[in-house]
């Protein structure tokens, strides 16, 4: 076929694995076997073998689950959002936006049953399971937002599967069988073209509120309790802005390294990092805003217990960690962002690994001082993560990197059919019943797109 | 280890039929006074009296075969289900002691929290915990304000003896890793009729501090002298610690005056 020269670029990966490839792998694997290993002496030993103790019940593995779930946040927002407002520049990203949910979902819903005391009991849940405890409304709402992503995900990913499934020859026959089944008997005909606009129309207006009730539902895990800097109304809200936040942020990294290792300069343009660094900056801003009404209300009043907890926070024992998570992923990338000389794709980056591990130390300023310092005085308690807990954290990021590196050498990273036409000989070389774009031209296709079309349907 | 674990998954597994026979049986066998008047337990603690001597704590550990701490606070490395703080240091005054049990709230935020319902209420109106059913989030811990609920890091040790004890969550024995416990007001010792352990430690030194009783009937006891609930509150200014929680503890506190 014809289209095999035109297309290259972002079947390039799909096609030759390097060496660089298979040792990152193996980096991984290795990672990720410590993890498993450290997992192992866990159940053996129950979470003795944590730094967890009373009354620091909770530590690295809840930060963990906080910080990957509202990761995922991003494929609601860049997707979702985009997609919805009609935005065309979003094309060539938001393949790599939904994969980060459903990578980091799958990664962070597995963090809880880590922190379990008896994960051989797991199944209580569901035979015992009391509707009116967070923690079913947690496991019922990332339950339906890890299926609702990964459908989100798959939807948009038919017709390049169709196309790999035609094309892509040479690969191994389980991929073979995997491109067949996902593709679902897809032949770009115009009821399935049809179908399938309907159908991403619909997930693009439902995955929106299923993303913000699952990080609410999160933050309510802290904020139904009495506890003293849990015990608060805007937690909800709060800890969506720092999901979206945190998000945007690993969208930009990852354009970042598939910009450069998968060369595809083309696709993604400067004008994609600078509207999403716009987008991050925003964010930032609202975030800060937050940060202002948590902290500056109390700290007015400076009542009793929570005046403790401020203490701790602002000049006590988690001083370090806060002004890191306020000062370094906010204060810092927000400068950068502004900057003239730092507004390029290294600046970006940088300034969204300032933010990723901002949000990161933020979620354990949440969880673990209000812990540390508890109302009752006499049972203040420290903590310090074991061997056990980074080990586990390590093989969590480790694996997020994993799925989603394996995923971007499986399928596409970047939408074929949607971003026909971007950066390559235009698509009157394809022909017009083929994957590229429905056969749709690019100028064609930005007035065709889901925008409109779900603006009739719904 | 692995007999140990089948057994665990059998009482999980059989515990709905098992309650369900439990509940029939006693349904019959209750009295009708006990109809006519349900439970409604309660614990007055004088602080004047406590000396801060901590066997409480010591007969509770014997009592309930309590579980190793893992750190602290402990009580010689255990557990301090009846944990007793010092609440004051000032030179100029006696050292005052608080003899901090579980609250048993009746708006308890541990029971409403558990995801899976293993600790409840039980019949008697006594929160208590099913460790056969408890998957181990930490989330009553969590909840609970007054830090009075452990969890088991480890596997705690055990003695040949507790083997032969018939598990319920009145009487959480064998204590097992992974599981959140906590003070019960000695649940299976109430519906025998008899005072909980601490009650019967504070009386065997001869302090008398810690009252049990039925506010349905206001009628408390140390063991050694009967009063009336709503008299002594009243005559002492009793008191609920953190009351303005709203998690209505079934416990109260008289202040240490004169001492």
């Amino acid at each position: 076929m014809k289209e095999s020269t035109s297309i290259p670029k972002l079947l390039q990966p799909l096609a030759n694995y390097s060496k660089a490839y298979y040792a990152f792998v193996g980096f991984l694997l290795g990672v990720i076997g410590l993890g498993a290993y450290a997992y192992s002496t866990q159940l053996q030993n129950g979470l003795v073998v944590t730094g967890m103790r009373n009354n620091v019940l909770w530590g690295l593995y809840i930060t963990n689950f906080v910080f990957f779930i509202g990761i995922s946040h991003v494929g609601a927002l860049m997707s979702a959002i985009l997609r919805l407002s009609g935005a065309e520049w979003r094309k060539p990203i938001t393949r790599m936006a939904e994969a980060i949910t459903a990578c980091s979902l799958a990664v962070g819903a597995l963090m809880p049953i880590v922190d379990l005391g008896r994960p051989d009991r797991i199944l209580n849940i569901l035979l015992y399971g009391r509707i009116q405890s967070p923690i079913l409304w947690d496991f019922i709402s990332i339950g339906t937002y890890l299926v609702g992503s990964l459908v989100f995900l798959l939807l948009p990913l038919i017709p390049d599967i169709a196309m790999l499934r035609d094309r892509l020859s040479g690969v191994s026959s389980l991929r073979q069988r995997i491109y067949r089944t996902l593709s679902f008997g897809w032949r770009d005909t115009p009821y399935q073209q049809d179908r399938l606009e309907k159908a991403i129309g619909v997930m693009t207006i439902l995955i929106i509120p299923i993303a913000i009730s699952v990080h609410t539902v999160v933050s309510w895990i802290f904020a139904m309790t009495l506890r003293v800097g849990w015990n608060s109304s805007i937690f909800g809200p709060y800890f969506v802005a720092g999901a979206l936040l945190s998000g945007v942020a690993s969208v930009i990294l990852a354009m970042a390294f598939f910009r450069h290792f998968y060369r595809l300069e083309d696709y993604l343009t400067p004008k994609h990092f600078r509207n999403l660094a716009n987008l991050m900056l925003a964010m930032i801003i609202v975030y800060i805003y937050f940060v202002l009404n948590e902290f500056l209300t109390p700290a007015y009043k400076w009542e009793t217990a929570e005046g403790q907890l401020l203490g701790a926070l602002f000049t006590g024992e988690f001083s370090a960690l806060f002004m890191a998570a306020q000062v370094g992923g906010l204060v810092v990338p927000a400068i950068l962002l502004s900057l003239r000389r730092t507004r390029n794709i290294l600046g970006y980056s940088i300034a969204s690994m300032f933010v990723v591990v901002g949000i990161w130390i933020k979620r354990f300023v949440i969880i673990v001082p209000t812990l540390a310092r508890s109302q009752i005085a006499e049972f203040w308690a420290t903590y310090q993560p074991s061997w056990v807990e980074w080990s586990i954290t390590a093989a969590a990021f480790a694996g997020f990197i994993l799925l989603y590196t394996v995923f971007s050498r499986v399928f596409p990273i970047v939408s074929v059919w949607e971003t026909a036409g971007i950066g390559e000989v235009p698509s009157e070389t394809a022909s017009p019943t083929t994957i590229s774009g429905f056969g749709f031209t690019a100028s064609q296709a930005s007035s065709v797109q889901i925008g409109s079309v779900s603006g009739e349907d719904l | 280890m692995k007999l140990a674990a089948g057994a665990s998954a059998a009482a999980a597994s059989g515990f709905v039929l098992s309650d369900f026979l439990k509940n029939l049986s006693r349904t019959y066998a209750a009295s009708p006074n006990s109809e006519r008047n349900p439970r409604k337990w309660v614990m007055v603690i004088d602080l004047a009296r406590c000396n801060g001597c901590k066997k409480c704590t010591e007969w509770c550990v014997t009592e309930h075969k309590v579980p190793p701490a893992w750190g602290n606070p402990s009580y010689n490395g255990y557990q301090e289900w009846i944990a007793v703080v010092q609440t004051s240091n000032d030179p100029k005054n006696a050292a005052l002691f608080r003899p901090t049990p579980c609250m048993n709230c009746m708006n308890a935020p541990c029971v409403k929290v558990c995801p899976v319902g293993a600790t409840y209420y039980n019949d008697e109106g006594l929160v208590v915990t099913d460790i056969a059913r408890c998957i181990g989030t930490r989330f009553c811990m969590a909840a609970c304000p007054y830090d009075r609920r452990y969890f088991n890091w480890g596997e705690p040790p055990h003695t040949p003896d507790e083997q032969f004890i018939n598990y319920t969550p009145d009487f959480p024995v064998l204590h097992r890793k992974g599981t959140v416990e906590k003070c019960n007001w000695c649940a299976h010792r109430v519906r025998m009729g008899r005072l909980p352990a601490c009650v019967e430690a504070c009386r065997d030194e001869g302090m008398n501090a810690i009252f049990f009783g039925d506010a349905s009937e206001d009628v408390i006891t140390n063991g050694e002298e009967v009063s009336s609930l709503s008299e002594i509150l009243a005559a002492r200014g009793g008191y609920r610690f953190q009351e303005e929680l709203g998690t209505e503890p079934s416990l109260y506190y008289l202040p240490p005056t004169g001492k």
